[in-house]
C-alpha cells in the first residue's frame, strides 16, 4: 500500500506544473491583434515563432542604450556590448550543455551553420567516391549544401530511408553507414512531420565507424532539452527565431577539437589576430568563425529568448506542446478524409496534414481568413512530400503560447473549409 | 472582412470538382508544361492550333481549386478563339486580378469574371495565372515548361 502511494508520489513529482498559459499569452504583444477581423491564431511556430516582450525591449535597449561595436573598442559602450554579447554565448553553452563557450559559433541561422561545417569541416577531407550520410526527411537546408559538396569533390549522397509513419528506419541507416563515410548530417526533430530522431543512437552508431554527426537542432531546441555532451554529438545548429527570438541569428555547436582543426569558412575582421601580406594568423576559438560585425543585438536578444525559455522550462513546455498535439489529433478523428502526415511513436507539436479532396493552399486561405495562421506547401522538404505521395501537406505547429481553444478554432476553420470547398 | 464564398464562388467549387476538358489531347499541335513550385502545381496544356485558330484546348494536372478551376474555365472560354482573342482576353484577366485603377473588360472574359475574388488574395494570382503562362507558352511553341517563380 505504502509502496503504491510512493510511486503516485513519485510520478507527481516528475509532472512538471503546468503552464499559466493566459499570463504567457500576455507576454506576446503580436497575440493581441486581429486579423480579417478575427482573433489572431497562430500555428505556425515551426516556421517562427513570435517574440515575447521581454525579447523585444532588449532589442531596442540595445540600439538605445548599448549600440557599439564589440571586441575592439576601448571604450565604455564598447565593453558593455561586448560583456553583453559574451553573456549571451555563455547562456547557449549553459542551455545545450557544451562543455566550453568556445564551442559555440554564433552564425546567421541553422541554414549557415550547416554550410559552414559542410564548406569548412567536411570539404578538405572529402575525396571523389567518399560517402556523406543524410536522412529522406531532412529539410532542404539539411540536403542542398550537402548536394553542393557532393559536386565539389565527387563525394556521394546516401540517403536513409523513413517509414510511413514518419520513422528512420535504422537498419538502413546501419547499411549505409562504411568505410567511406565522411561525416552523417540528421535533423534532431523532422520540421515536416514532427518525428523525433533517436539522434544519441544514431550518434553512437556512427562513432563506432569512427564517423561525426551533426544535428540539425533547428526544431530540437524549442522542444527537448538537448545536452549536447550527453549526445556526444560533433556539431549541433539551430536557429534563434524558432526559439523565441530574434531572425538572423542562430548557433552552431561544434566540439573544441574539431573546431580548432578547421581552416576558417570566411575572412574578414574579427576573425584575426595579425594580419600581413604575407601571413595572416587566425584568431582563437570561436571568433575564428566570426568575421565581420555580427549581428550583436540579435545575439544579445537570444540570450534573453534562451532565459525566457529556461524560466518556464523545457519539460513543462514540451507537457503542454503534448497536450495540445493529442488534442488537435483526437479533435481530428471527427473531421472525414483528414488524413494525418508523420505518426512517429516520438513526436513534436507537429501536426501535418492533407484532406481528400482539398488542397493545402485553398484550406490555408480558408483558415487565414479565420483568423488561423498554418503553413502549407512542401515545408522545404520535397523528399518528405514525395513519400508520402502528396504535393504538398497543411501544418498547424503549437507552441506555448498555444491553447486547446485555438485548436478548436483550428478544427471549426477545417470544418468550414469542407463546406466551402466541396 | 473578408467573405471567403467571394473567392470560392459555387462556378470555382463546380469547375474544381469537375475539371471541363480534363485529360490528354491526342491530336495536340502543341504541348505545353506548367509548374508552380511554392505550391506544387502542376499542369499541361494541349492546344490544337489551326490558321491561327485554337480548334481544341485541353489540360491536365493538379492543384489548389483555384488553379484548377482557372485551367478548366480557361479552356472552356478559348474553344474556338482565334490566338489574337486569346492574348486579349489574358491581358484583360490579369488586369482583372492585379491593377487597382484599370478596369477589365468584361465583356472579353465571360465566366472568367467568377475569379475576380482572387485580387484580394495577392498570393493566390499566380494560382490563377498559371494556366494562362502556361497556354502563352503553348502558342509561342516554347519546348521547356513555364515556373510561376
Amino acid at each position: 500500500m505504502s509502496r503504491a502511494i510512493d510511486s503516485t508520489a513519485a510520478r507527481l513529482r516528475q509532472v512538471p506544473p503546468a503552464l499559466d498559459v493566459e499570463r504567457l499569452r500576455a507576454e506576446f504583444p503580436i497575440l493581441k491583434q486581429k486579423v480579417h477581423g478575427k482573433p489572431l491564431v497562430y500555428l505556425d511556430n515551426a516556421a517562427t515563432t513570435q517574440k515575447p516582450q521581454s525579447v523585444i525591449d532588449v532589442l531596442g535597449r540595445y540600439y538605445g542604450e548599448i549600440n557599439s561595436n564589440i571586441h575592439r573598442g576601448i571604450h565604455t559602450l564598447s565593453q558593455r556590448a561586448t560583456h553583453d554579447y559574451e553573456e549571451a554565448r555563455a547562456k547557449v553553452q549553459r542551455f545545450i550543455s557544451a562543455h566550453s563557450s568556445k564551442e559555440i559559433v554564433f552564425v546567421r541561422g541553422t541554414t549557415e551553420a550547416i554550410n559552414l561545417v559542410a564548406q569548412s569541416y567536411a570539404r578538405p577531407r572529402l575525396r571523389s567516391g567518399d560517402d556523406i550520410i543524410i536522412s529522406e526527411m531532412e529539410h532542404h537546408s539539411n540536403i542542398v549544401p550537402w548536394q553542393l559538396l557532393c559536386e565539389q569533390t565527387g563525394a556521394i549522397l546516401k540517403v536513409i530511408p523513413i517509414n510511413d509513419a514518419g520513422e528512420l528506419i535504422i537498419e538502413e541507416y546501419k547499411n549505409l553507414l562504411g568505410d567511406r563515410t565522411k561525416i552523417v548530417n540528421i535533423a534532431h526533430v523532422s520540421n515536416a512531420l514532427g518525428t523525433i530522431n533517436p539522434i544519441k543512437a544514431i550518434i553512437e552508431i556512427a562513432h563506432a565507424h569512427n564517423v561525426p554527426v551533426l544535428v540539425d537542432g533547428a526544431q530540437g531546441v524549442p522542444h527537448l532539452r538537448v545536452d549536447v555532451q550527453d549526445l556526444d554529438c560533433d556539431f549541433y545548429a539551430f536557429s534563434g527565431h524558432k526559439l523565441f527570438g530574434p531572425t538572423g541569428v542562430g548557433v552552431l555547436f561544434g566540439k573544441a577539437a574539431l573546431l580548432d582543426a578547421m581552416p576558417p569558412y570566411q575572412g574578414g575582421g574579427d576573425m584575426i589576430k595579425a594580419v600581413t601580406f604575407k601571413k595572416t594568423i587566425y584568431n582563437d576559438l570561436p571568433y575564428k568563425f566570426e568575421a565581420g560585425t555580427p549581428h550583436i543585438a540579435g545575439v544579445i536578444a537570444l540570450g534573453t529568448a534562451i532565459d525566457y525559455v529556461s524560466g518556464i522550462g523545457l519539460d513543462a513546455i514540451a507537457t503542454h506542446e503534448h497536450d495540445l498535439l493529442d488534442y488537435a489529433i483526437n479533435a481530428a478523428t471527427e473531421i472525414p478524409g483528414l488524413r494525418l502526415i508523420g505518426t512517429a511513436r516520438q513526436k513534436t507539436s507537429i501536426f501535418s496534414f492533407v484532406m481528400d479532396g482539398i488542397h493545402p493552399h485553398d484550406l490555408g486561405t480558408v483558415l487565414d481568413n479565420e483568423g488561423v495562421a498554418i503553413r502549407t506547401g512542401h515545408h522545404c522538404a520535397m523528399p518528405v512530400m514525395e513519400h508520402f505521395g502528396v504535393p504538398a501537406t497543411a501544418r498547424a505547429s503549437f507552441a506555448l503560447y498555444n491553447t486547446r481553444r485555438e485548436i478548436d478554432y483550428l478544427i471549426a476553420g477545417i470544418k468550414k473549409a469542407c463546406q466551402v470547398l466541396m | 472582412m473578408l467573405d471567403i464564398t467571394d473567392l470560392y464562388q459555387d462556378i470555382i467549387v463546380d469547375h474544381n470538382r469537375s475539371p471541363r476538358n480534363f485529360g490528354k489531347l491526342e491530336n495536340a499541335t502543341r504541348v505545353a508544361e506548367g509548374y508552380n513550385p511554392l505550391c506544387g502545381d502542376r499542369l499541361t496544356i494541349y492546344l490544337n492550333l489551326n490558321s491561327g485558330n485554337i480548334k481544341d484546348v485541353r489540360f491536365e494536372g493538379s492543384g489548389c481549386a483555384i488553379s484548377v478551376a482557372s485551367a478548366s474555365l480557361m479552356t472552356e472560354h478559348l474553344q474556338g478563339k482565334t490566338i489574337e482573342e486569346a492574348e486579349t482576353i489574358f491581358e484583360n484577366f490579369h488586369t482583372l486580378l492585379t491593377k487597382d485603377h484599370v478596369q477589365a473588360n468584361m465583356a472579353v472574359l465571360g465566366k472568367l469574371a467568377a475569379l475576380s475574388g482572387v485580387k484580394e488574395y495577392p498570393v493566390r494570382v499566380k494560382c490563377a495565372t498559371l494556366c494562362w503562362h502556361t497556354l502563352r507558352s503553348a502558342l509561342e511553341g516554347k519546348e521547356t515548361a513555364v515556373s510561376t517563380e
